[in-house]
């Protein structure tokens, strides 16, 4: 037990020493984007929200932790290569889909209906008291008022789909609520946050919260925030949802996956999406 | 002819039964204070083959998370973990067999993941493919690997 002791305090000293040398602060930047109507400044760091204020002072949106270049994508909606999707998620939205000619537009009128949504989920549904992940509420248009199949959690069409809406809040601050309905649930996926899964025994913590900032080989360490999602990823020249995102995650610790949509990861997004609460919505970023 | 095949079957005999004797199997490894005392195959590791390890993504993958300036022709090693050049100055080789194999009987909840370690884990996965695993685990290195990283680590006096 004393060596244990004085092996950690070695240790510390030590990591501590070097850490301090080639941390990496989050770039300092201003995320300002040339969109269609002009100019938007985004909120990519913001105290920390009060469920945090043991561990950390200040949330960084995962922008702050790319390279120029891949910053740079993201500053004008004409190099972003994610807006191609939210134009596919506006041909599905006006398209006559249902099983008898409905669409989205013919209940929703325009996708500016969606504004504000994407910042507060996941969030609890009032009618069902369900927690509610926003592919959750286009799957129940989807099959009651649609008459289809649901869609695959992580399929093309449900992607294009949440790049379309989330890029309706684009701007707007993540608030996604904690308590009432939703404590059970968000209790639940901050345990997840903090369990060491896997062969690797790795929680969401060691990595986003103890070591946002250093480098795993070449890849710089961020909050793991979501406020980006989904997000168009470089290295899969695509679309990628937060429960994708969270999959890859879990996969990563050499531990058995959940499945996208299940309870666990749903709770697990709501728990890290109120993690960001205080930043603006990106979606669609860029991020490698 | 016979007589090749009996001295063939003789050769390999002598070079596999003593390590495979005596192996020590990740569930009957004893630490004290964090310390393996003894190697866990009474074979020498063998310091090329334990950078080799250290520096392959699909082995101990050292450099992920620890500098280690006597690798200065390997891109990109994370700073996560302390640097290893000067290892065997700080700590003995029984200290860092231990660490190696299960850094957490030293330092208490550190993110260095277990190398020689079959169990208990929560939701284990078949590698990195996020499937439930199919049969028993195997440790991420073996114990002769686990002994070649040792070996290299003592070769970074400084």
């Amino acid at each position: 037990m004393k060596l244990r002791t004085s092996a950690l305090a070695t240790a510390t000293a030590l990591g501590l020493a070097l850490t301090g040398m080639a941390w990496a602060e989050p770039v300092e930047d201003t995320l300002t984007i040339e969109t269609d109507d002009g100019q938007i400044t985004m909120v990519t760091t913001a105290p920390a929200p009060a469920h945090l204020s043991d561990v950390m002072d200040t949330i960084y949106s995962g922008w702050h932790f790319r390279d120029a270049e891949t910053r740079a994508m993201q500053m004008d909606d004409f190099d972003n290569p994610g807006m191609v999707f939210v134009d596919r998620g506006l041909d599905a939205w006006n398209a006559a889909l249902g099983k008898n000619g409905e669409s989205c537009a013919g209940c929703h009128q325009s996708p500016e209906s969606m504004a504000g949504l994407r910042a507060v989920v996941p969030r609890v549904d009032e009618k069902t008291g369900k927690l509610m992940l926003m592919e959750d509420y286009i799957n129940s248009c989807v099959t009651e008022r649609m008459g289809l199949e649901a869609w695959g959690m992580t399929s093309k069409s449900m992607k294009d789909m949440l790049a379309l809406i989330s890029f309706q809040s684009r701007g707007m601050t993540v608030n996604v609520a904690t308590d009432g309905a939703a404590a059970p649930y968000w209790e639940k996926g901050r345990e997840i946050y903090y369990t060491r899964y896997g062969q690797l025994e790795l929680a969401c913590a060691n990595c986003h919260e103890d070591n946002y900032g250093n480098y795993i080989r070449s890849d710089h360490l961020s909050q793991g925030q979501i406020n980006g999602f989904p997000v168009y990823r470089l290295k899969n020249a695509g679309i990628l949802s937060a429960q994708q995102r969270l999959i890859g995650c879990v996969r990563d610790t050499r531990a058995e996956t959940f499945k996208a949509g299940s309870d666990e990861l749903k709770a697990l997004e709501l728990y890290v999406a109120s993690r960001g609460n205080g930043l603006s919505v990106e979606g669609v970023s860029v991020r490698n | 002819m016979t007589r090749q095949v009996i001295l063939g079957a003789t050769l390999s005999a002598l070079m596999i039964t003593p390590s495979l004797a005596a192996e020590i199997a990740p569930t009957d490894v004893t630490y004290v204070e964090g310390a393996i005392e003894a190697s866990l195959t009474g074979v020498p590791g063998d310091p090329v083959n334990g950078k080799k390890i250290m520096t392959t993504r699909a082995l101990g993958n050292c450099v992920a998370c620890h500098p280690i300036s006597t690798m200065p022709d390997v891109p990109f090693h994370g700073n996560i973990g302390p640097e290893l050049n000067g290892a065997p100055d700080r700590w003995t080789e029984a200290q860092l067999r231990g660490i190696v194999a299960n850094a957490k009987m030293t330092f208490d909840g550190t993110i260095m993941p277990a190398f020689y370690k079959t169990g208990t884990f929560i939701r284990p996965g078949a590698g990195y493919t996020g499937k439930a695993p199919e049969g028993p685990l195997s440790p991420i290195l073996t114990a002769q690997q686990i002994e070649d990283v040792v070996a290299y680590l003592m070769t970074l006096k400084e």
